[in-house]
Order: C-alpha cells, then structure tokens, then sequence
C-alpha cells in the first residue's frame, strides 16, 4: 500500500471502518503524519455531529443504573495514556561520545553482562556464541555510528529510545523500565513501511530494561510499533500498538 | 451547492462539559451526574443508531458511561473536546459490538443491506435536537448518492469500509475515497473545526 492510499483511510479510521490490523497499521502511519492526524480530528468532530443527530431521550431508569454503577468502578490513575505518540520536541541527535558510551552500557544490559566474555572468548566461541557476539557488535555499532540518531517515548510505564543509523540501515530499541506484558504475552516490534508491517522481533517478557537490535534492515520504514503479542510472536500485529515511533529524520 | 448550511453556533455540547469532565477526574460524581444528563441522550443515540436493538443499545450506552467515568482522569483536552471523547467512545464501543461474534450471526446478509438502504431518515427520525438534525440532515444531501451510501453504512450501521464495498459492489479504493470524500464535504458544510 503506497502512502498516497493510506492518507486516504483517514475517513475510514475516524468512522472505526478499518479492521483490526489495518488499523494498527494506519496507526503506524499516524505517528508519523501531521496532515492525516489533523483529518482525522476534523472527521471525529464530523462524526461527532452525526452523532448529536441521533440523540435519543435514555430512559430516567438508566440514569439511576449508572450513577449507581459509578460509585463501585474504580477510576484509573491519570497519566499512562496509551499508545503514547512521540512528539517531534523529543527527536534530538547525541555526540559520537555519548553514544559510544552507551553501547557499552546496552551491550551489557542486553545480554546480562555477559558482552564482555563473549569478546573476550571470541575465538573459541561456540557457533551460536559467535552469533550473540555478532548482534552485540551489530548493536553496538548502530548505537556508535557516526550517524545514529534518536528518538524518545514513553512507552508501557517506562521508555523507550529508538536509535536508528541510516549507513548501518539498522536500527535499535532501546527500552528502560517497561511493564511486563501480561502473562503469555510478549512485547513484539515491527517496521512500518507504507501499510505493511514487518515482524523486527520479540523482546525478552522478563526484562523491562533491555537493548534489542531490530531484526532486519530498515529499508525504508517510516516508523516502528511495539505490539503485544502472544509468547512467540505472531506474523501480523493482532492488537493496536502500545507504542509508535516514527524514525528519526 | 458549496456554500456552507450553516445554523446557529456550532457543536451543541454544553460549554462547560469540558470542566465538568475535569471535576469528574477527580472523583467528583455530582459532576459526573452533569456529564451524563448533558451526554447520555446522545450515547444512547450513536449506539441505536449503530445496533438497532434497544437492550443492547442501552448496554452499549451505560458501559460507555461508566467507561466515561473510570476513565475521565485519561482524557486529554489537547487530544479532542469532551463531547467528541465520548461520542467517539460510543461509536467505537457501539461497532465493537455489533462486530462480535453473536452479533455477527444475526447479522444482515448483504441482500438484507440492500434491501435496507442506509436510511439516514429512520437513523434520525427519533432526533430530538432538531436544529443538529436538520443541519446534518441538509449537509447529507449535499453529497453524492455514493458518499451518503459509503458514510452512513460506514457509521450508521457500522460496517468496516471493506463490508461496505462488497455491500455496494463497487471497489475498495472507491469506497474509500468516496468515504473520505463525503466526511470532508459534511465536514465543511457543518462548519467542523478541530
């Protein structure tokens, strides 16, 4: 799907007309276009009137039922309103330095301090040692490039930092102090290019502070989500994403 | 034909159901009562429309309510004005329903659909807002037979735009532009600003 069809869903997204994955997709798109985000307000509104148009007068008994009901619900604390949308303001570009400096630090994060013995053991490393050392160079190297760029959200209690290096065509996710997906379930991040989503791979359920090198290029993608999904991930997102990131310009 | 039917001042929302919902985020249920007596003919207006059926319509309507309620302290003011939080809520949950699975298995057939032409007028025929109704009800008439179709099987009788093409046998890249199209004319002929 071409980005020229997706602004066009805007009047079925506003109207609740797109099915479940199409519109995670569409949401994707959203975080990272201004226009469409503001037609969608404006067909709300629409919808809004259309909906004024419909008042029908509720019966005096379904009022006494739910001034009821209110006083046993429980309201939700303020603040964690998802999907939390990433705010142009927070897109900012770091020194070479600070960079190098963290991919040391996320190296070690990711894989529980065990980054530097698997440097250190490189030679006689088992295959799929030589493979975990790879990614940890990998990530390091996208968060080391000379042109990483960032960009910042909060995501599920925590945050996130979306690191992307346009030379590498790799990008990382950085998350720090996320909740933990409900049982079963495991956060999965995708690429968004246009109106297809690309599985880029599951984050550990067990860590709410982790870096994760995204599976794949980015070729182009113009945003990343972050679903939950049931453990082992599925192929297509299945709910609307708890985060969008649009990548960094 | 372009020029804008417009009636009174816009949205009919009370002026204060913004402060209202405010207090409401702070626990305070006698202005959750004003919310309700402000919102709930409305609520309940959306989910008919969308679910026909009056016990499920007033189901859709109180869980709406109560999901008002529990969560007021989440609703931002930047995001979109009170009424349009909650008018969209109902929608949502309204087409939520009526796409569940029992839902779906006494569902229309597509013949049925066609029988049953999207009629706007039975749709607002129990309006009491009269001003809104007959404003909407002249900016409909502004739009291509295609538009109204696409618009009101879209959020009258909520069916995804996929469902709404095979209804109307045309293609889906139709359906979707001509939904658009018609949201953007209703939108400049109500005067709607976001």
């Amino acid at each position: 799907m071409t980005t020229t069809d997706l602004h066009a869903l805007t009047g079925a997204y506003a109207v609740h007309a797109l099915d479940a994955e199409e519109r995670a997709a569409f949401e994707i798109h959203l975080a990272v276009c201004d226009a469409c985000r503001q037609e969608v307000a404006e067909f709300a509104a629409t919808a809004g009137r259309l909906a004024l148009a419909s008042t029908v007068r509720a019966r005096p008994a379904m009022r006494e039922e739910v001034l009821r009901r209110v006083t046993t619900v429980r309201q939700v604390p303020p603040g964690a309103a998802p999907p939390e949308r990433v705010r142009r303001g927070a897109q900012r570009r770091r020194g070479l330095a600070r960079w190098a400096l963290a991919a040391g630090v996320a190296a070690a994060a990711a894989f529980g301090g065990t980054a530097v013995w698997q440097y250190e053991r490189a030679q006689d490393a088992s295959h799929e040692a030589a493979q975990e050392q790879r990614r940890v160079e990998d990530l390091a190297g996208v968060l080391a490039a000379p042109d990483a760029k960032s960009r910042s959200a909060k995501v599920a209690g925590g945050s996130g930092t979306l690191v992307v290096s346009a030379s590498r065509d790799r990008a990382v996710f950085v998350a720090s102090g996320m909740t933990a997906p409900p049982r079963g379930k495991v956060y999965q991040l995708w690429f968004a290019d246009g109106g297809k989503m690309r599985s880029a791979g599951l984050m550990d359920p067990d860590r709410g502070s982790q870096a994760v090198l995204m599976r794949g290029a980015v070729d182009g993608a113009s945003a990343i989500g972050i679903t939950v999904e049931p453990a082992g991930g599925s192929k297509q997102p299945t709910s609307s994403p708890v985060a969008l990131l649009g990548l960094p310009a | 034909m372009k020029e804008p039917v417009y009636i009174g001042s816009a949205p009919t929302a009370q002026p204060d159901l913004q402060q209202l919902v405010h207090e409401v985020a702070l626990g305070d249920q006698e202005a959750f009562a004003a919310v309700y007596d402000a919102v709930a003919g409305s609520v309940l207006g959306v989910a008919r429309a969308v679910l026909r059926d009056q016990a499920q319509s007033e189901e859709v309507a109180q869980e709406v309510l109560v999901e008002v309620w529990r969560t007021a302290p989440r609703y931002r003011p930047e995001r979109g004005t009170a009424i349009n939080w909650i008018l969209t809520l109902a929608h949502r949950r309204a087409v939520d329903r009526v796409r569940s699975v029992e839902a779906a298995a006494a569902r229309d057939t597509k013949a049925a659909l066609l029988d049953h032409q999207p009629a706007y007028d039975e749709v607002t025929e129990q309006v009491e807002t009269r001003l809104e109704r007959e404003q909407v009800r002249r900016c409909m008439r502004t739009l291509t037979e295609l538009q109204r179709q696409s618009v009101t099987l879209a959020y009258y009788r909520g069916l995804t735009y996929r469902e709404v093409a095979e209804a109307l046998s045309l293609p889906l890249g139709t359906v979707k532009t001509r939904l658009r199209d018609g949201l953007i004319r209703l939108r400049d002929c109500l005067g709607v600003t976001a």
